[in-house]
């Protein structure tokens, strides 16, 4: 790699890789992004790279990253082997300028250089996509999700949403201490099924209509997990037949469950 | 009193959380396009005119009333923080993906140089690109476009204000042949 003065010298000022600052890979996107980089910082023309010294620039920053230890993605050492690649074609002898017909496309750098104007223009985008970014975000939208319900979902004043429910449900995880699994675990037999725990439910509520019972009460604590997601689905499905009605007096106040007056077979 | 389409328009644009597109609001006040439009421009005068919070913008195929950007310290207090920024991986993907699309995975990292399935997934959790059916070649890999989610984080009415590339791309040379064989291989989607 040292001796690459032999090969074909460009003509343009010798480039100093002593005054190059530390480059990290962390800051590029790419080994493309890398290159573009090596050009600019050499004032390099893109259409007549000095192919010896940028390979010799761009090893160079790979083997310091390498000697931190750091992990090189596998895309730059493919770059570094694409460019020593091309590095050697140069190195051949021309062939006689006589079948110069197709010679602008036998240079061994056209592909790269192709590849690193398709990337740059997009890379080029970039700023103007930031600008675009950073305006926007100055202003402010009426939120799409925002008070959907007023006009979709009526929810009477002491009824409760369905986020409280699940608010409620994750509250019961949490007592039944079975947000944290143990390590292993046994999976029991599932007896349940969800029409039964719904059949449960209704009949346990009728028993006591026209009293309210307690949302928690329907809960066995501690208990199976499969048994609580049993019971608030069964209290979902039954809510959606209007078998059941869930009120709640306040915020943060319990929710009671009563029997739906009208009780129909379905 | 008399109703006028521009209030009738601002009560519209007051009540929806998305880009209303003038056909949409055409429909609902039961005037003709052209009109429509026209009161749409003499309101975002008004707007300016009476010194309001608020703005009138052509955006993401629509239109939709925005706080303006002055009063963006004031509007950031009261509501939460917002999602991160994107980042530059990101941009540089998204940009491939608003020029060339529709356009595949490898055909993205064909012209990035990296593997991009990580920022690609990114892109289409936040919504800014979706599928969009798979391309007629070997694996049949997926063709990605971006969304109206895209127009609007960026803030512009349409791909088209995108800015020109500097050196136009190479046309696809497979387009022809792809377009030949859709009768007979009919994309998805």
């Amino acid at each position: 790699m040292e001796n690459s003065a032999l090969v074909a010298p460009p003509k343009r000022s010798p480039l100093t890789s002593a005054a190059m600052p530390p480059i990290h890979l962390a800051a590029f996107e790419g080994p493309l992004d890398l290159l573009l980089h090596l050009i600019r910082i050499n004032e390099i023309d893109i259409y007549d790279i000095p192919i010896a010294e940028i390979t010799r620039q761009y090893l160079q920053v790979i083997e310091a990253m390498e000697a931190l230890d750091l992990t090189i993605a596998g895309e730059y050492l493919v770059m570094a082997a694409t460019l020593i690649e091309i590095k050697s074609r140069m190195l051949l002898p021309q062939t006689p300028k006589e079948e110069d017909a197709v010679e602008a496309e036998e240079d061994p750098r056209a592909e790269l250089v192709q590849r690193l104007l398709d990337y740059q223009q997009f890379r080029d985008t970039i700023a103007t996509l930031q600008r675009w970014e950073e305006e926007r975000r100055r202003v402010y939208f009426r939120d799409a999700a925002q008070n959907v319900e007023d006009y979709l979902l009526p929810v009477p004043q002491g009824e409760i949403t369905p986020a409280q429910l699940h608010h409620a449900l994750h509250q019961m995880l949490a007592r039944a201490g079975l947000e944290e699994k143990p390590l292993t675990t046994v999976v029991p037999r599932r007896r349940l099924s969800l029409r039964l725990k719904m059949l449960e439910i209704v009949r346990k509520l009728e028993a006591v209509a026209p009293t309210a019972v307690p949302f928690e009460s329907f809960f066995m604590l501690p208990g199976p997990l499969y048994d609580i997601v049993l019971t608030f689905l069964a209290v979902l499905e039954l809510l959606r037949l209007g078998r059941v009605r869930v009120e709640q007096a306040e915020p943060f106040a319990p929710f009671y469950l009563y029997a739906a007056q009208e009780v129909s077979e379905s | 009193m008399s109703l006028s389409l521009e209030a009738a328009l601002e009560c519209l644009l007051f009540v929806s959380g998305e880009p209303l597109p003038v056909e949409e609001l055409a429909r609902a006040t039961g005037e003709e396009p052209l009109r429509v439009e026209e009161a749409l421009r003499s309101l975002q005068v008004a707007l300016v005119e009476r010194r309001s919070g608020l703005q009138l913008l052509r955006i993401a195929g629509g239109w939709q009333l925005a706080t303006r950007p002055e009063y963006a310290e004031c509007v950031g207090r009261l509501l939460t923080p917002r999602s991160n920024k994107l980042s530059r991986a990101a941009l540089e993907t998204l940009a491939i993906i608003a020029y060339r699309q529709p356009i595949t995975l490898p055909e993205i990292e064909a012209i990035r140089g990296v593997s991009s399935d990580g920022v690609l997934k990114t892109l289409l959790e936040r919504r800014l690109i979706a599928e969009a059916g798979k391309k007629v070649a070997p694996g049949r890999p997926t063709l990605y476009v971006t969304t109206s989610e895209f127009l609007h984080y960026f803030g512009i009415a349409g791909l088209e204000e995108l800015p020109p590339l500097e050196t136009e791309p190479s046309p696809p040379s497979e387009l022809p042949a792809e377009s030949a064989v859709e009768g007979v291989y009919p994309r998805s989607g």
